[in-house]
């Protein structure tokens, strides 16, 4: 199974060679940006250009493909309502900058390995350790959000074919306490084998 | 050196006296018997209740951080103990302690993955491991930071056969001291001394092979 988030794939391009910091900055700007500007075109023109910075990056169509599909319901969610509330122009407005964000964040973490950009955050914080900031700390709660996300999505589908075979798709029980109990218990198991590894220390 | 003074968790281990010096240390013993209360005790993910644990002289509850630096542990399910997408990062996040400068980290971490024929997987996602390769990482992610002693809490319990054997292989030859939670009993009489766990107390402590004959008339 292929992951969205957090998988990183080696390669040549320019964006590969980029330093973390760059483009977590220009990850910020932009994302800044494409809240700040209003408009249904502005939005298909964000998705255009991150289709083009994938296509810079080397990532592959399929790649590309699957990182959408995770994000397609929540997305033809978001389209209804809206459009049915707000009305088309809004509806396309507001999945459009969701898609090109979720793209813009799928290219940085497919041209950046997880520990560089540990590094470079780890860096950036170090003045801030001054004021009780532990900058470790934070990035190592950075990369296991990454990592968590992939895993939690796929703990969800786990649960919903449980559901399923037990002929309980349509409780919304069967569907949502396991998931709870083991996404807590997943972290319980995560924390206690980064503290065994002396990581969290 | 591993020892209990009277070492207890309420309601799960029974104040409890050891010395575990051998190199290879096997724990079997039914569901809920406290096999995993005793294994989280000797690197202090499990504080004792009453007594005392130590780890070459040093408390678990008082100097938990040395002790972890000491004891590696191996948990059943390596996706727990997995965090980074991929091989080799994950293998780096062990060694960002000791080598700071990122060359030399991803030198060593290419050093650790060759000892235990993974460095082709280096830059493989850890996603797409089998269940047999991802014991295994997660077993050389621990030993990465070259501890004394390292314990493993069924290590084997999600593999299949050929897996099982692999891993146990792993295990048995470390030249660190292991010691090992585990249902399957061909591995745990390979080891040098054996240790039932029955109902939150230690039923019998000796020879391996005594200890499964032991423990197959405890439950029969
Ligand atoms: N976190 C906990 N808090 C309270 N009680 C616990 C906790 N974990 C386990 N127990 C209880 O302590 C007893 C011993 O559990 P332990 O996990 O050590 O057994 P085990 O021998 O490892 O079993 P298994 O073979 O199923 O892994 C059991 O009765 C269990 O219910
Ligand atoms: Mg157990």
């Amino acid at each position: 199974m292929s992951a969205p988030l957090g998988v990183h794939q080696p390669g040549t391009s320019l964006l590969h060679r980029t330093t973390p910091g760059p483009k977590l900055v220009a990850l910020l700007l932009f994302s800044v940006v494409v809240l700040m500007v209003h408009g249904p075109w502005s939005a298909v023109g964000f998705v255009a250009g991150t289709l083009v910075l994938a296509t810079v990056a080397g990532l592959s169509a399929r790649s590309v493909l699957a990182a959408l599909r995770r994000f397609a319901v929540v997305a033809a969610l978001l389209l209804a309502f809206n459009a049915w509330q707000n009305g088309w122009p809004r509806a396309i407005e507001v999945v459009g900058d969701l898609t090109a964000l979720i793209l813009a964040a799928t290219v940085l973490t497919a041209t950046t390995a997880v520990n560089d950009l540990l590094d470079t955050i780890v860096r950036a914080l170090g003045p801030f350790r001054r004021l009780g900031v532990d900058p470790e700390r934070v990035g190592l709660a950075f990369s296991l959000t990454l990592r968590a996300l992939p895993g939690t999505l796929e703990l969800a589908a786990e649960t919903r074919d449980a559901a399923r075979a037990r002929g309980l798709e349509r409780s919304l029980r069967a569907r949502t306490t396991p998931l709870v109990l083991r996404v807590v218990a997943r972290a319980r198991d995560t924390g206690d084998a980064l503290h065994a590894r002396g990581i969290a220390d | 050196m591993i020892e209990l003074v009277e070492a207890g968790v309420e309601g799960r281990l029974e104040p409890t006296s050891l010395r575990l010096a051998e190199r290879r240390v096997a724990v079997i013993g039914s569901n809920g018997s406290g096999k995993s209360t005793l294994a989280r005790l000797l690197n202090g993910l499990v504080e004792p209740t009453s007594g005392r644990v130590l780890v070459d002289g040093l408390d678990t509850r008082r100097d938990g951080r040395e002790v972890r630096r000491r004891v590696g542990f191996v948990f059943t399910d390596p996706n727990a103990q997995l965090v980074m997408p991929t091989v080799a990062e994950d293998v780096e996040l062990s060694l960002r302690k000791t080598h700071r400068e990122k060359a030399s980290r991803t030198a060593a971490a290419l050093a650790v993955l060759e000892r235990f024929g993974l460095a082709d997987l280096a830059q493989r996602s850890v996603h797409a491991l089998s269940g047999g390769q991802r014991q295994l990482l997660a077993i050389a992610t621990v030993l990465a930071t070259d501890p004394a002693v390292l314990v493993a809490d069924e290590p084997t319990t999600l593999l299949d056969l050929a897996n099982t054997r692999r891993v146990g292989e792993v295990l048995l030859g470390l030249e660190q001291q292991l010691v090992l939670v585990t249902h399957d009993l061909e591995l745990a009489a390979r080891c040098d001394r054996a240790l039932v766990v029955h109902a939150g107390a230690i039923a019998f402590d000796g020879p391996a092979a005594t200890a499964v004959d032991r423990y197959r008339t405890l439950v029969s």
